[in-house]
């Protein structure tokens, strides 16, 4: 008890540090979601990031990159301001300033107003110790660009000191339920910019991204029983994929984005089907007389995991895209469901409930080990980024709703908390190009 | 004190789905699909050529319905009773639910252009998708009962709403009243 009572102190102190570091964040009324932070990866990067030049009307570039960096849990953003060299341009670094407070990059950049309204974004990430200019970038954007512009930054640095994709510029989708409204949202990784896809007053579940990033597939409830629909986020067209008789529901995308795995049931028990992503080419894959749903494709294509209760209790199982020979996948426990790849299609993210107590869980499809990642009680719906780093799930604070991420190793954790409502069904999407 | 407040809400619960059933309205009722742009915010990254994504079409979704004049609706008529309810993990349905069952495959044998939906739930315990399977076999069961007193498939259609619509639980009083079969008609 009393521990616990520590642990959120602590985490609130951790957030109170972050947020007066930044001097931002919490009170920014574009943020839907309110991000804390704790723990940390043992080897962290030291990075110092100088404040870009630009006017101060808007967020400062440097807060949002050192904002995504340190949410990463793999770098230390050390405090620049005091420092005397506040350099914008190579040609102002002094090198021996910032090799004192023993950082190894540093970042510097600027905005420039451009005559037609737009701005010109310039950056360079430059290496301490050797003197030398590791990145140089510069972009043209309008003023409304400047936070994803920041995340593709942060993007950038984080591809050239760690040595893969960042995630920051990627989206997340969720969905949220205020007031007896139901909206499927898509908002940037860091919480900022949510935007409304689709709302109405029945239940909507289950959004799956197309891997391009630019359709959702999910469930709306609003013909009085789940139908899938899949939507474009550019022109908001949304298609029936799925209308048959019964339940339609748990879609999910072919890693080539051609087709869908769905669930239906006609009269009967869940079963997996496949179809086309224009709704045509049904084909049922498992043929039971349990329940099999929940399925998702392996990333080379050729397997679907599912959930199945074919043993009397739910655990995850595959089966080929085509049907035939199911096997079974997960030993551990009496109740594991909502299986997802990491990207690499290495190890396998899913919900094991162990004394009613439902958690993120993540097997190692090589070795076979399993580790549990979560501290909820209700966690649900698991979620990788792109780049595999990081588990984004729903969980229960309060009695609400609210989402949450864990690194994949367990050792950095963020609560992401929507102020509005109820917040659930976390869905990242892909890389952003 | 504690015990008090689940009381109200248990019988909160009730009443709610007492309501509900009386207000299943008739008629049809087409869903009603408003579109709207809300992000006019057109993106021109001269240092990214890929599709941008980031300004999202906004779609409203508002379904509406309507109340007739009908025995389905009748307070007093048992067609006007459309929720089974079940134990926890079963979808067997009790005897004390014969007499509605029977009542409604009365009126689909007598009304054979009539069509109705079961739509299983379940308690908040467990994931979505895989409730929303559990919730299925309660309204199979359903379909089941009505099967075998000579109701045939094409009049009943089986669905599930899995926790979609459960209320939040702390004790196994409040978790029951989310275990049940609701019977909704054709364009209600």
């Amino acid at each position: 008890m009393h521990k616990l009572i520590m642990n959120k102190l602590h985490s609130l102190f951790l957030f109170l540090v972050l947020a007066l570091t930044l001097g931002t964040i919490s009170l920014d009324s574009q943020a839907a979601l309110t991000i804390e932070i704790s723990g940390g990866s043992a080897q962290q990067v030291p990075i110092a990031i100088v404040p870009f030049a630009q006017t101060k009307l808007t967020d400062n570039m440097g807060a949002i990159i050192s904002a995504d960096l340190r949410r990463s849990g793999l770098f230390r953003v050390l405090e620049t301001r005091g420092v005397d060299n506040q350099p914008t341009d190579v040609a102002q670094i002094k090198y021996s300033e910032w090799s004192a407070i023993q950082t190894q990059a540093l970042t510097i950049g600027k905005v420039e107003p451009l005559a037609n309204g737009n701005l010109k974004v310039t950056f360079n990430l430059m290496d301490v110790l050797k003197q030398n200019q590791l990145l140089n970038m510069d972009y043209t954007i309008t003023p409304g660009q400047l936070r994803i512009t920041a995340h593709k930054i942060a993007d950038a640095i984080y591809q050239k000191l760690i040595g893969e994709p960042g995630i920051f510029a990627s989206r997340i989708a969720y969905i949220t339920k205020a007031s007896k409204r139901y909206s499927l949202q898509v908002a940037d990784a860091d919480g900022f910019n949510p935007q409304t896809v689709v709302s109405s007053n029945e239940p909507l579940i289950s959004p799956a991204w197309s891997p391009d990033g630019t359709k959702l597939a999910y469930v709306s409830f609003e013909k009085k029983k789940p139908i899938i629909f899949v939507q474009s986020l550019v022109s908001g067209s949304r298609t029936v994929i799925a209308n048959f008789k019964g339940n339609n529901s748990a879609p999910s995308w072919s890693p080539d984005g051609s087709k869908l795995a769905i669930v239906l049931t006609y009269g009967a028990n869940s079963q997996v089907y496949t179809i086309n992503a224009d709704g045509t080419g049904l084909n049922q894959v498992t043929k039971s007389s349990a329940i099999d749903t929940e399925p998702v494709w392996s990333p080379n294509g050729k397997w679907l995991y599912f959930t199945s209760d074919r043993g009397g209790k739910p655990q995850i199982y595959k089966v080929s895209v085509i049907g035939g020979e199911v096997s079974r996948v997960t030993f551990e426990g009496s109740y594991n469901v909502s299986p997802r790849f990491s990207p690499d299609g290495k190890s396998l993210a899913y919900i094991t409930n162990e004394g009613g107590r439902f958690r993120v869980a993540v097997k190692d499809l090589v070795s076979g080990q399993v580790q549990i990642l979560s501290e909820g009680v209700q966690d649900e719906s698991p979620s990788f980024a792109p780049n595999g780093r990081v588990i984004l799930y729903a969980t229960k604070v309060g009695g609400k709703g609210a989402l949450a991420a864990v690194s994949s190793d367990g050792r950095v954790r963020q609560r992401l908390s929507d102020a509005g409502g109820d917040a659930r069904e976390p869905a990242w999407g892909p890389l952003s190009n | 004190m504690n015990k008090l407040n689940k009381g109200l809400i248990s019988s909160l619960a009730v009443a709610m789905l007492l309501v509900a059933c009386k207000s299943t309205p008739m008629k049809d009722a087409p869903a009603k699909v408003e579109e709207k742009s809300t992000n006019s915010q057109t993106t021109n990254n001269t240092t990214n050529n890929h599709a941008d994504t980031s300004g999202v079409k906004e779609v409203v979704v508002d379904s509406n319905t309507n109340n007739s004049n009908s025995p389905l609706h009748d307070p007093n008529n048992i067609l006007s009773k459309r929720v089974i309810y079940f134990d926890y993990d079963q979808d067997v349905v009790k005897d004390e639910f014969r007499p509605l069952v029977e009542a409604h495959a009365k009126y689909l044998l007598a009304n054979p252009q009539a069509k109705l939906i079961v739509q299983g739930n379940t308690d908040e315990r467990g994931t979505r998708e895989y409730n929303l399977s559990l919730g299925q076999r309660r309204s199979v069961a359903v379909k089941k009962a009505l099967n075998l007193l000579g109701v045939q498939d094409k009049q009943i259609e089986t669905v599930s709403y899995g926790k979609e619509k459960a209320n939040t639980c702390s004790d196994e009083n409040c978790y029951q009243l989310n275990r049940h079969a609701d019977i909704v008609y054709e364009n209600e």
